[in-house]
């Protein structure tokens, strides 16, 4: 290995320690903080991987964030089954799930696709708000007694859903990474830079597509019910927000620069400092969101990782593969 | 005998534009079939054909006895045709190396290789991990042709190969294809240059207008006769 990646891999398991000992250093608003963070910023990268690597442009990803929530409340509270469990479980259940709706989803293309992962997504919060066992249109609670055989008190589960956040967070990032290096990362370069030629030279553009849709389906439904088991409350508004789960996460992916690693991870810090000083705003603070992307946009749509591209060529996640 | 690629009779639509009309092609293992025709006339059309971005269902289009019409775009090129697009449609966020590995994503056995296609065009071995957008125009041409024949094509597709390139940089490129032919890849390649066309070529096609209008042997076929193939009546008569 070279320097520059030793020195690389160092500053990766300083900042992974740094943040695997949160519980130990940080208060707990700090922590919940991180846990948003955590989660933000994996929405993100797996909005990333659909829209920015495989042109995906979804706008309906909190169907599967709802979608496990939802699963995970009933694993729990009809199945019996203990929280820990009913997360991957409810992960598992959402790409199931996904796979019927990618069928119907991939019958449109393009701005069409768009339209129709958000229309899905609304009809699946039409459901879940029609179903009287989960409280119907204004939600349930997660019974407390559940709650409380997770860990032994409740730093102890703020901890352990720190660290399974964090976690889930490093598997998408690294993962994705992975994914990027390998052969599929070649292929969904390919198919990110030009569709046509892509499947012309022999990638299944459409089966590769079809994986990703369910993979990052099943990932994002995860996410979904660690986000609801730390919330201990879920309705359908919350739960299918477009606002929350595709729109900060488009912004988080498009202000730090779509199809690059590097880029929902700048998106996401600039994210949470505006939220930190402008959430008091009010509908302000939507507006100034929405400012800053049409200006960044504007000025280079390929983000704040691009300006900085622009200013030095360098990377910290290299995916290019060279021998 | 069964032709390597045939088809009998074929018509192609945009919508409800006809493109193609009626089209007897065929082309036979190991040989060079050259296209030509004006602008307009169909030519990329028909290479839409047979790569299946431009799907004929119910027409009669063969590969090896293979009806290609109900594949898909790449089970067309697992089964072994390959093309060189018209302004070489690289992939730009790749360098030079990966573009031509992506080439061999249909995983076909065969002589073509990294290390062959490499040797075939050196320039590429010493551009490898150059983005492939800061080449030449030239070694873009090398780098889609190496592409294609990653995939160990039975048919080469070459469209447009002199489009915007220097005389002397052609001639090094269609230098390479009797190397390429030698491997029993068979070849179709569309061009507006009618010489360098007949030069490279075992048999030629003209296509006017969506249909073809002269068929025959390179060397036996004069130039009045392309002339008048290529420009239509319209032009005689004028």
């Amino acid at each position: 290995m070279s320097i520059q990646n030793w020195a690389r891999l160092g500053l990766l398991i300083v900042a992974v320690a740094i943040l695997v000992s949160g519980p130990y250093w940080a208060s707990r608003g700090t922590m919940r903080l991180l846990i948003e963070v955590f989660y933000f910023l994996a929405l993100a990268q797996l909005w990333n991987l659909l829209a920015g690597y495989s042109g995906l442009i979804s706008v309906g990803q909190q169907a599967f964030v709802g979608l496990g929530g939802y699963a995970m409340f009933s694993l729990a509270m009809f199945a019996g089954v203990p929280i820990l469990f009913a997360l991957p479980l409810a992960g598992i259940l959402t790409a199931l799930i996904a796979w019927p709706t990618a069928f119907v989803a991939f019958r449109l293309s393009g701005p069409y696709f768009a339209i129709g992962t958000w229309v899905i997504a609304e009809v699946y919060r039409l459901v879940f708000a029609q179903i009287p066992a989960l409280g119907g249109g204004s939600g349930i609670s997660l019974p407390a007694g559940l709650v409380k055989a997770m860990a032994s008190g409740r730093s102890a589960r703020e901890s352990l859903i720190y660290w399974i956040a964090l976690a889930i967070m490093l598997v998408v990032v690294l993962g994705i990474w992975i994914v990027m290096r390998s052969r599929v990362g070649l292929s969904l370069s390919a198919l990110r830079d030009n569709e046509e030629a892509a499947v012309s030279v022999g990638v299944r553009t459409r089966s590769l597509k079809f994986v990703i849709y369910i993979a990052t389906a099943g990932m994002t439904g995860l996410i979904g019910a660690l986000i609801f088991v730390q919330k201990l409350r879920i309705t359908p508004e919350a739960a299918f927000s477009v606002t929350d789960w595709s729109v900060l996460v488009i912004f988080i992916v498009v202000i730090g620069g779509i199809g690059t690693l590097e880029g929902p991870i700048l998106g996401c810090i600039l994210f949470f400092v505006l939220r930190e000083y402008l959430a008091d705003l009010g509908a302000w603070y939507m507006i100034i969101l929405g400012t800053i992307s049409v200006v960044i946009m504007l000025v280079e749509p390929r983000g704040l990782w691009g300006l900085i591209l622009r200013w030095r060529n360098i990377t910290v996640f290299p995916v290019t593969r060279r021998k | 005998m069964t032709h390597l690629l045939e088809a009998k009779s074929l018509d192609a639509f945009y919508g409800d534009f006809q493109a193609l009309f009626g089209v007897e092609f065929h082309v036979d293992q190991g040989e060079s079939v050259a296209l030509i025709g004006a602008n307009g006339a169909g030519k990329t059309t028909f290479l839409k054909v047979l790569t299946g971005l431009l799907p004929v269902p119910g027409q009669s289009l063969s590969l090896e006895g293979v009806d290609l019409t109900a594949l898909r775009i790449h089970q067309i090129a697992a089964r072994g045709i390959a093309m060189s697009p018209e302004g070489r449609r690289l992939f730009p966020s790749l360098s030079v190396r990966e573009n031509l590995q992506i080439g061999a994503s249909v995983k076909r056995p065969g002589p073509w290789s990294l290390e062959t296609v490499e040797k075939l065009f050196p320039i590429l071995a010493e551009k490898a991990n150059t983005p492939s957008t800061l080449l030449s125009g030239g070694q873009q041409q090398m780098v889609a042709i190496g592409r294609a024949l990653m995939a160990n094509p039975k048919l080469l597709l070459l469209d447009e190969v002199s489009l915007g390139l220097a005389p002397v940089i052609v001639r090094d490129i269609y230098e390479t294809l009797p190397m390429i032919r030698e491997q029993g890849t068979s070849v179709i390649l569309v061009e507006q240059d009618i010489g360098q066309a007949v030069a490279v070529s075992d048999r030629l096609y003209c296509l006017q207008e969506g249909r073809i209008s002269l068929e025959g042997k390179s060397s036996e076929l004069g130039r009045d006769e392309i002339s008048a193939a290529y420009f239509g009546r319209a032009r005689e008569a004028s």
